[in-house]
């Protein structure tokens, strides 16, 4: 009953204290934005390093924004949707941040969003959750995201592999979200252009066992399309190894990482040229890059060797809000008109490349497609082989093309013909 | 711990509803106002009145008066997060208090039937998986949704009466985990990975329950209900018998009471008051995944019975409400990273310095208070002087 109008009072006497405050106060004011990242679950390692990676945008200016000093509000969630409710929710009505940053996984990016929506006066942007439907099905006005989505992080790698001769490929994929939209983003062209997913094995998050899968990977395919994170991605490399495997493998975007890299059996030379893609690389070789890197180790003692996918991700979104801020002077007033529109116009050149979003406040940017080669040292890293310019969330076809297809799910695209 | 150290645990842990339940005549005489036990003798419905009215004690206005003035004090966050979400979870938790305080048997699947009944509410409701969800009106889906769930909570029984003590823990712990995966493997019926979402609360008397208060109101008066429910059943002829079954299943096999239906019907009733906070936990929620009945998950609901302390049922909603503000500000107290370790550290303190939870460290104030004011009431005292002889 008295929700709408305690919120009406509430926002009335919210105004009149910035307004008052606006009078008086001027270099020292504080603002608070919310900051989700998992802390705690599977991904805490990649949360940690995704608060490092918003930490390092409001260091390099000094904790300042629009005039005013700005103070995160950490919460945390353990990558479950309920718990990054929970913690969004614990941000912005019982600290009252103005602005929140998160949240991790892609899932968790669709229940804040829904969220988003019961609080239009405060303006939501995205960590590194990278979920479709987050910005593509019934997006929220005050929801923004920055970064690149899973689909669109693999847009040119069909063509890629098209290239390298590889016609037919077996799909062996996680089971959930984040995976279909990275097939998606391979198959839409690579079906387009005659490639064909003969057969796709969807395994449960955290398999451990891949006899079954590999006793099903037909002879006559030209390479295996490997879709797993962290420690599945080793251990179905370690099993198909030992079950006398030998087709070469085409990665996602978090498949091909340092742990794969460190893979230490007979089959490490075959790693050599395994194609993958994603909205980063670690070679990348631009100034605005090598900064960026190079920032990251000055700040962070106990952070990775090179910031995270994670760290990046964070990074851009947090730098485009707190631009933004300043874009605007610190002004929320008003249903934080000004402040969203300064969001919108957002184009700035980030560490890998530009910055900006569509009229559905979803990024557009460049993916890279890279492939491992071995560095004078002798260790394995992923080569930039390719920039795919500007790739938008519709994967490079028309909106009809796109809503056609539909989002990606286990059956959408088929390509099995 | 071992099976025979657990049942002497629980023996001489039994409340002081275990000693009323024993010597009912006895108590009766000595201190007449300290249960609600419907009298026998009277009949008619002032008579039950004034005996329902006779167990009410002051305490209980103070706290029914503090539930109901809290929202119109609190914020909607308070009400909402803290409150409702507290309620919600210690219903769950208190269905546990009752199997495992009263039955002597804990079990791991508490959270399990309670995931159950939300999975329930929306494959027969609405929610945002059209394909799936079978659309019937939500009070329909309701009712079918907790009457399967206590029919689950049955077959779990069924399936681990048989058991005792930690193996108990074990196999309702390998049904939780089996129903993790179902859930989180099947796609025709449960939507594997990304289970449902928007799972509305219905519209009740023109309020949408989706709002903090309305839906605080309905939590507490489902949280009230189940707490009377529980009393009552502690003191009625079936809790009573679940109590010495729980003391000595082989003398109450041989006064021909049927061990195995009577903790079936344990696990049945607990299950539809865990199915019952399921729903508030889903509605509450507007969403249900694999991650809501995870291991995780479950060993929550034993933690929250745990620290409230396991004999008495309140502890289940003190235990809710310290868990549930633990979750939601250790991470003000430290910054970053390390604010498991709080909630990790007040739990081992409580666990620690107090076996009996929350509610023993109170009894246990209470009862050096008691040492030194005598005015302390003589039924109780005379209880507890009466408990220690046995």
């Amino acid at each position: 009953m008295s929700r709408a109008s305690g919120v009406f009072v509430r926002s009335i006497v919210g105004a009149a204290t910035l307004m008052a405050m606006g009078g008086f106060a001027q270099a020292q004011e504080t603002l608070k934005v919310g900051l989700l990242a998992t802390l705690e679950g599977p991904f805490a390692a990649p949360g940690q390093d995704s608060m490092r990676g918003a930490d390092l945008a409001l260091k390099q200016r000094n904790g300042m924004a629009g005039g005013k000093k700005i103070e995160f509000v950490k919460v945390s969630s353990d990558a479950t949707p309920d718990k990054a409710v929970n913690a969004t929710r614990k941000a912005v009505e019982q600290d009252k941040v103005q602005v929140m940053i998160g949240p991790l996984s892609g899932d968790e990016g669709i229940a804040v969003k829904n969220y988003a929506k019961t609080q239009p006066g405060i303006t939501f942007i995205n960590g590194s959750s990278g979920a479709q439907a987050a910005t593509l099905t019934d997006p929220a006005p005050n929801f923004y995201r920055f970064n690149t989505e899973g689909a669109q992080w693999m847009v040119g790698l069909g063509e890629h592999a098209l290239g390298k001769g590889y016609k037919k490929v077996f799909l062996i994929a996680e089971d959930y979200g984040f995976p279909y939209s990275q097939v998606q983003g391979f198959m839409a062209s690579y079906c387009a252009k005659g490639g064909k997913v003969v057969d796709k094995a969807w395994v449960p998050l955290g398999t451990k066992d891949y006899a079954s899968v590999i006793a099903k990977v037909p002879k006559d395919i030209d390479a295996l399309l490997v879709v797993l994170g962290g420690s599945d991605a080793v251990n179905f490399l370690t099993q198909y190894e030992q079950a006398g495997g030998d087709k070469p493998m085409i990665g996602g975007s978090i498949t091909v990482d340092q742990t794969v890299l460190n893979f230490k059996g007979k089959r490490r030379e075959s790693l050599l040229g395994t194609a993958s893609a994603g909205p980063m690389a670690d070679s990348i070789d631009t100034a605005e890059w090598k900064k960026f890197v190079a920032d990251y180790k000055a700040n962070f003692k106990d952070g990775f060797p090179s910031p995270s996918l994670f760290a990046y991700l964070y990074y851009i979104n947090t730098k485009a809000a707190l631009d933004a801020l300043d874009a605007v002077k610190g002004d929320l007033s008003n249903g934080q008109k000004a402040y969203r529109e300064a969001l919108q116009k957002t184009n700035f050149k980030g560490p890998a490349g530009v910055v900006k979003i569509d009229s559905n406040r979803n990024g557009v940017g460049d993916t890279y497609i890279t492939e491992v080669a071995k560095a004078p040292d002798g260790s394995f890293y992923n080569k930039v082989v390719k920039t795919v310019p500007d790739v938008s969330q519709t994967l490079g076809l028309s909106k009809a093309e796109f809503d056609k297809m539909g989002l990606g799910t286990r059956d959408v695209p088929d390509c099995r013909k | 711990m071992s099976a025979a150290q657990w049942r002497r645990a629980m023996n001489s842990s039994a409340a002081a509803g275990a000693a009323a339940a024993r010597r009912p005549t006895d108590l009766h005489a000595v201190a007449p106002a300290t249960h609600g036990t419907p009298s026998p003798t009277g009949s008619g419905l002032w008579p039950w009145l004034r005996n329902a009215l006779r167990a009410v004690r002051v305490r209980h206005v103070v706290v029914l008066a503090c539930l109901l003035v809290y929202p119109f004090v609190a914020s909607p966050f308070f009400t909402f997060q803290i409150g409702a979400q507290s309620l919600a979870l210690g219903l769950i938790a208190l269905s546990l208090t009752f199997l495992g305080g009263y039955g002597g048997m804990v079990s791991l699947a508490q959270m399990t039937v309670a995931g159950f009944a939300a999975y329930m509410l929306a494959i027969f409701g609405t929610s945002s998986n059209t394909g799936i969800s079978l659309g019937w009106p939500w009070w329909l889906a309701l009712v079918v949704a907790i009457a399967l769930a206590t029919v689950f909570a049955a077959a779990i029984g069924w399936l681990s009466v048989r058991t005792e003590g930690i193996y108990t823990i074990m196999i309702t712990l390998a049904v939780g985990v089996a129903f993790f995966y179902l859930a989180q493997q099947n796609y025709t019926v449960f939507n594997g990975f990304q289970g449902f979402s928007r799972i509305a609360p219905p519209t009740l008397f023109g309020h949408d329950l989706h709002e903090p208060m309305p839906f605080y109101f309905i939590v507490l008066a489902c949280a009230l209900a189940g707490y009377w429910f529980v009393k009552y059943l502690i003191h009625a002829p079936f809790g009573v018998a679940l109590q010495g079954i729980r003391d000595n299943p082989r003398r109450m096999q041989a006064l021909g009471f049927d061990v195995t239906a009577h903790r079936v019907a344990a696990y049945a009733v607990t299950g539809f008051i865990a199915a019952v906070g399921g729903v508030l936990l889903v509605w509450y929620n507007g969403r249900i995944s694999p991650g809501t009945v995870g291991t995780g998950a479950m060993i929550n609901i034993l933690i929250i019975a745990v620290l409230g302390g396991m004999k008495h049922p309140i502890g289940a909603f003190i235990g809710a409400i310290v868990f549930v503000l633990l979750q939601n500000f250790a991470i003000d107290l430290v910054d970053r990273e390390r604010f498991n370790l709080v909630i990790g550290g007040v739990f081992l303190a409580i666990v620690l310095f107090s076996p009996d939870g929350l509610l023993g460290l109170w009894q246990f104030l209470r009862t050096r208070l008691a040492g030194r004011i005598t005015n302390r009431g003589p039924g109780r005292i005379h209880q507890r002087q009466r408990r220690s002889e046995t």
